[in-house]
């Protein structure tokens, strides 16, 4: 495998929350778990995109081949990334853009404010993106008095309700149409008291709101879903349009971007156009699709600065099997099916990345010591691999960050746990036959334990076994005992 | 054919039943079942929990024991899956890969029970009998990582007596996951919860599948709950005749 090099790879700074959950995911599962309203809603609301994603996937004849052109276009520029950005840079700069690079979250907002401040405005509206929220830009511009307001209508849900995004793509996904209009009213200046839940009535609400800040604002924050390096054209997709008002409006944009969302040539797009909107809402196109390259004379923002953002990228890139994770379009369809996010929700990964793609990407950015639980928030029942448009093995990536984080525990010497001792004491055991055996046998004592064929409780730590599950009493003769006494020697 | 029986560690210590079923079924096809006895565990375990390392030396057993067999056949989705996509792996990750080229040689003639007997053996109809109302749980390793896709239900279509009924969201995960069922208990016993609700659904009398790590979780909960559906995992099934599943 190719080696790449961009100097010395740095994880994700400890001191930006928004990567870095403060309790183990077992601990905040629990009490997601116990906010039924909470599992309704995701429950209600994963299913619904499910079945539009499976809908539209199925029209698509060559939907694998898609899935495997995404796959190698990626895995190719990855293994070239630094030649692309140097040749993006190049091109933004030569059509009046200016390009900034950001080691981590903290360097990035820095540039970001310096800019806002630049101009003299004192609020930006923002294109709904993931990576401002992985560097906490909002948090950021506000200690430096700038106003940041969100105009997707998901992710001003979450904003006015002072909470934090739970989906990669419907960051409100955990609230219900009775909640956002209490919100509404609560937040929203100026909201009409005869206000309902029907969501259309919601929406104009939001629409007038939004109004007034699109036709005041001078600067806008984006993201970006892609970069064309060829020409220096960023891109944004979205369902509802609220972002290229940002886009078209202000005078001065600014776009913030992680480094790995760089593809080559146009026609690489062609491929993850037609990926993304049936892998992420179901639709078969996405409504809106704004290009921009530079500065226009006389239309549009008249200046353009672009952040390239590292912030543990190239850590994650110099992880040979880790890196896939990088390939990742924040389609969410991994979040939609997996079991584990239907009923948890997103914020007990406690990372902007919920769901599985989080539990890999979350502890890749950071280095596994500032997330150990996160590789273990997954049964690897597969459904994410079997839903990634881009193929991302994630089963086998968890395998491998929890490999990493009993290694690391290791070399710390924070090993041994009571777990470390019983899986080098079973490994001894099952290592040898005849030792394997003698334990089968003596497994029997457990039927001391056991009434009418059942265990309903066990010692700790198989207590977490037995709190809902009866455990099956060991049998009278192991398989090996009775192959000998029916079957005889061989 | 003389068929290697890999009884795996769970079905050896604990449900020696679905190893005597998976014996009495390859004979009553007929043929010739041998067990080699230096077998013990596929690694599974260590490999998913982050114990790569204490992994290996089983790895290297499993290699070692079922070097020479013609046929290796489990009842188990999810120990065929460590064997084929995992053991290589893990092999050549820490840098052992002639190891890597044994193991994925015997992980190519390791086969799961039910696509053994379709796509090996040529059979759907292996002669059983089992008049009970039955559903079926497709566990996530066979389904995904197996792709065994309808043949577990193609053989079940054939056992005479059985009436099946269709599982309602029969794919989604059952929550066992192993040490997930440990780690994340309260995760693990909401997804069981659910799968319970399903099952419970169909009013069958029987739950089956191919992987009795998955039963023992929620036979675990439907025990707990003494709710009348019991697990049979489905070797003992297709096993079982008129006169009994004759062990
Ligand atoms: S990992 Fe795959 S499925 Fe999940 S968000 Fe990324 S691209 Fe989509």
């Amino acid at each position: 495998m190719s080696r790449v090099f961009l100097g010395m790879p740095a994880h994700a700074p400890a001191d930006v929350a928004a990567l870095h959950a403060r309790r183990p995911f077992p601990d905040a599962a629990r009490d997601a778990l116990a906010d039924t309203q909470l599992r309704r809603n995701i429950g209600a609301a994963t299913a619904t995109i499910r079945g539009k994603r499976a809908a539209v996937v199925a029209e698509v004849d060559d939907w694998e081949q898609l899935r495997l052109a995404g796959q190698a276009i990626k895995a190719a520029t990855m293994s070239r990334l630094a030649e692309h950005l140097q040749r993006l840079e190049r091109e933004v700069t030569a059509r009046g853009g200016t390009v900034h690079w950001a080691r981590d979250a903290a360097e990035a907002n820095r540039i970001v404010t310096d800019l806002v401040r630049a101009t003299g405005a004192d609020e930006v509206v923002k294109v709904k993106s993931m990576v401002t929220q992985e560097i906490g830009l909002n948090e950021a511009l506000a200690e430096a008095g700038i106003a940041a307001w969100e105009t997707d209508l998901a992710e001003l849900i979450v904003q006015l309700g002072q909470d934090t995004p739970s989906h990669i793509l419907v960051p409100a996904i955990h609230r219900n149409r009775a909640e956002i209009r209490e919100i509404f009213l609560r937040e929203m200046p100026g909201a009409d008291p005869a206000l309902t839940d029907d969501p259309r009535a919601l929406a104009m609400a939001a629409r007038a709101h939004l109004r007034r800040k699109f036709l005041t604002a001078r600067v806008a924050v984006s993201g970006a879903n892609f970069a064309v390096a060829d020409t220096g054209t960023l891109l944004v997709v979205e369902s509802e349009g609220n972002g290229r008002m940002c886009l078209t409006l202000p005078d001065t944009l600014i776009t913030v971007m992680g480094i790995e969302k760089i593809v080559p040539t146009w026609s690489d797009l062609e491929v993850f156009l037609q990926l993304l909107p049936r892998s992420s809402t179901g639709e078969r196109m996405n409504p809106y699709t704004s290009a921009w390259t530079g500065v226009t004379p006389g239309d549009g923002p008249q200046e353009f600065h672009l952040v390239l953002l590292d912030n543990g990228r190239t850590a994650v890139l110099a992880d040979e099997v880790g890196r896939e994770a990088l390939h990742c379009i924040r389609c969410s369809a991994c979040l939609n099916v997996c079991p584990v996010y239907e009923r948890t929700g997103g914020h007990a990964y406690g990372s902007v990345y919920p769901g599985p793609i989080g539990a890999v990407l979350t502890p890749l950015l950071t280095g596994t010591p500032g997330n150990p639980s996160l590789p273990y928030a997954s049964t690897l029942c597969g459904a994410c691999f079997d839903a990634c448009p881009v193929r991302i093995d994630i089963p086998s990536l968890l395998v491998h960050l929890r490999g990493r984080t009993t290694q690391e525990r290791a070399e710390a010497h924070l090993l041994p746990s009571a777990e470390a001792v019983a899986m080098a004491a079973a490994s001894w055991v099952m290592a040898s036959p005849r030792r394997f055996a003698w334990a089968g046998r003596s497994a029997r004592l457990g039927r001391l334990l056991a009434r009418r064929g059942r265990i309903r409780r066990l010692p700790p730590p198989l207590s977490a076994w037995t709190t809902a599950r009866d455990a099956p009493a060991p049998p009278a003769q192991t398989f090996r005992d009775w192959w000998r006494s029916n079957r005889g020697k061989q | 054919m003389r068929i290697a029986l890999f009884v795996t560690c769970l079905s050896d210590t604990l449900f020696p039943q679905v190893g005597q079923a998976t014996t009495v079924l390859l004979e009553r096809l007929g043929h010739e079942v041998v067990f080699p006895q230096a077998q013990t565990c596929c690694g599974q375990m260590h490999i998913n929990t982050g114990y790569q390392r204490q992994a290996l030396p089983l790895v290297e057993h499993y290699a070692d024991v079922f070097a020479d067999a013609d046929a290796i056949v489990a009842p188990s989705g999810s120990c065929v899956g460590s064997v084929r996509h995992q053991h290589a792996t893990v092999a050549r990750s820490l840098g052992r890969h002639q190891l890597a080229q044994r193991s994925a040689a015997v992980a190519a003639k390791t086969f799961e029970l039910c696509e053994f007997l379709v796509d090996v053996l040529g059979v759907t109809d292996v002669g059983a009998y089992f008049p009970h109302r039955v559903t079926y749980h497709p566990t996530c390793h066979s389904l995904r990582m197996l792709h065994v896709a309808d043949k577990p239900l193609r053989l079940l279509r054939q056992v005479r007596g059985l009436s099946l009924i269709e599982l309602p969201d029969a794919e989604q995960c059952c929550g066992f996951g192993g040490t997930f069922a440990l780690k994340n208990a309260d995760t693990s016993t909401a997804m069981l919860a659910d799968k319970m609700t399903r099952v419970l659904s169909t009013r069958a009398e029987v739950l089956t599948a191919g992987d009795s790590s998955c039963l023992m979780h929620i036979g675990g909960g439907l025990g707990r709950l003494s709710s009348g559906t019991r697990t049979l995992h489905i070797a003992e099934i297709l096993a079982a005749t008129e006169t009994g599943a004759g062990s």
